[in-house]
């Protein structure tokens, strides 16, 4: 294939994993506004009010940094890891690999695929968020860098888990187990400073701690954790991803027979 | 001469040690209209499989136009067009969706991708359908669906798996006339199937693979001409006594109005005529008893 063949190809499938989710509004983007239109509501206003200032800000504008990068971790992740299992489960994977088009172009139009809703449902979010606190971008090629970073990142884990997921639990399992336990411990609804030492250090043991910080440094400046460290992590962990799913469709692990 | 197909040494080992093909060598040359038969678990889709790159081989050399699949398979892929035997669509696009799409995974542009879609869905029928989910479409719709989907990209090769299961005699035939139509405009194919009329009526060149192993392949006239022995059955108008046998000839009663008489190739059937005018039965019809090739094919996997 030449290149114009090949940027068909990629454009096809994007097109066609951004065309899926948004016929499917109802179940991919309608639940979380109306989840983090509740968390404003109740942790930012009803109990928010009641605790009073963290980091220097007001609690509602210390939580909604890590409610928009929890909402763009959780669909980016889920949108690849459901479509690509989708795929595989009713056989129409068949489509892709039957046909002449590079394993990195597959994966990059998946990937592209969870970008675009990781972003979309994080735009949602933080337009709701604007209902109920201001908020100014302090540093802007550090917000739209780590928001990036990251919707690759778990858009590259979501296409692991769907190459090994053999059922619908699955596919449900990490996000249901790992990543929301992983986000509610990372930071969003509190600073590690308010921890006792050695579960700060614990902390600082999860990725969803540096993400978090850093898109919460983007926004308003502050963040518990090294801002470079946390672009390293992310960066490693992408470039990690990137190469192991590779390899699954080079060798067609689980994919071919 | 390059050929549509070229397959030598060909061995696939599954992960749980069953050695579905042992070594299997195949040429299919271009432009035919090939056949690949075989009972359930003989190897011919784990072949096809192989061939369109959705199961990985063992050992063996694969070759589509010349193209090998270890060293230039995207060129290799170009050329084929697959139609397995499975269901394999999103169950939620639309047809239209569906065609356009795989078309663009051929790196085809969109324009030419919807004028192309909009040919095939009208010469298979489907052009009313093409804003219908898929999952909306009766069994022969879908099956259509598959081979509109394989033409898109105008392969040189296509490969049927069973395209004709569980198709309604009118609709096969409807099918064997376009697949007809495809093969003469150039397109080499390859199928598999069950319905040995199919084969029969279609194919020019046969091979058949039982336990991982071609037992046979040749033209299907060479095949045919090895059948000895046919036996035809005669519809009587008045009734046959429960003794009834034709003197001379391996003949049967089997019931009240039919009598089937084996035949030796070359003998003429005027004598059988002749002997049933003398025992005073009158034909009212006469018929094959079996698809002649049927008969082959269960013979050859009884002999290997």
């Amino acid at each position: 294939m030449n290149y114009q063949q090949q940027w068909i190809a990629f454009s096809t499938l994007v097109r066609k994993e951004i065309r899926r989710f948004l016929r499917i509004w109802m179940q991919t983007l309608l639940p979380p506004a109306i989840t983090m239109s509740l968390y404003f509501i109740i942790f930012g206003t009803l109990i928010g009010s009641r605790i009073g200032d963290m980091g220097g800000f007001t609690y509602m504008e210390f939580v909604v940094p890590g409610l928009i990068m929890m909402s763009v971790v959780t669909n980016a992740y889920s949108n690849v890891v459901s479509s690509f299992f989708g795929a595989k489960f009713q056989r129409f994977v068949e489509e892709i690999l039957v046909s002449p088009m590079s394993n990195s172009i597959v994966l990059w139009g998946y990937v592209i695929g969870g970008v675009a809703r990781g972003l979309l449902v994080g735009l949602i979010v933080t337009l709701l968020s604007l209902f109920f606190t201001k908020l100014q971008v302090q540093h802007v090629a550090v917000t739209i860098g780590i928001v990036l970073l990251t919707s690759i990142m778990f858009s590259l884990a979501g296409f692991i888990n769907a190459v090994y997921a053999n059922n619908f639990d699955d596919v449900s399992i990490v996000p249901t187990f790992v990543l929301t336990p992983l986000t509610y411990l990372g930071g969003v609804f509190y600073s590690i400073d308010l921890l006792p030492e050695f579960w700060a250090k614990v902390s600082q043991l999860n990725p969803m701690l540096y993400i978090v910080n850093a898109f919460r440094y983007g926004l308003l400046g502050v963040s518990d954790v090294s801002v470079g460290l946390a672009f390293g992590m992310v960066g490693l962990f992408t470039l990690a991803a990137y190469g192991y799913c590779l390899y699954l469709l080079n060798t067609g692990k689980r994919l071919r027979q | 001469m390059t050929h549509a197909l070229e397959i030598s040494g060909l061995k696939k080992v599954y992960d749980n040690g069953f050695e579905a093909l042992k070594g299997i060598d195949l040429v299919v040359k271009e432009g035919d209209f090939f056949a690949l038969l075989g009972p359930n678990g003989a190897g011919k889709s784990t072949t096809i499989g192989i061939v369109s790159s959705l199961v990985k081989k063992t050992s063996g050399d694969v070759s589509v136009f010349g193209y090998s699949l270890d060293k230039q398979l995207a060129q290799a892929k170009q050329q084929i067009g697959l139609v397995p035997q499975e269901f394999n669509f999103s169950n939620f696009e639309a047809v239209w969706d569906i065609v356009v799409n795989q078309a663009g995974y051929y790196g085809l542009p969109r324009k030419e991708a919807e004028q192309r879609a909009e040919k095939y869905l009208r010469q298979l029928d489907l052009w009313d359908k093409r804003f219908v989910a898929s999952r909306m479409l009766s069994g022969g719709m879908k099956r259509r669906l598959m081979i509109a989907r394989a033409l898109i990209h105008e392969p040189r090769l296509l490969i049927l798996d069973e395209p004709t299961a569980g198709v309604d005699i009118e609709l096969r035939r409807s099918m064997w006339q376009f697949l007809t139509e495809i093969n003469r405009s150039g397109t080499t194919i390859i199928l598999t199937t069950h319905y040995l009329e199919e084969a029969e009526s279609l194919c020019r060149n046969i091979a058949i693979i039982d336990a991982g192993k071609i037992v046979e392949n040749t033209s299907m006239k060479a095949l045919l001409k090895q059948l000895h022995r046919e036996v035809f059955v005669f519809d009587c108008v008045n009734e046959l006594p429960e003794d009834f046998s034709l003197p001379g000839f391996d003949s049967s009663r089997m019931d009240a109005h039919c009598v089937e008489v084996a035949v030796e190739r070359g003998d003429s059937l005027n004598a059988i005529f002749t002997a049933l005018t003398e025992q005073g039965v009158e034909v009212a019809s006469m018929r094959n008893k079996a698809n002649r090739l049927e008969e082959l094919f269960v013979s050859l996997l009884a002999k290997k």
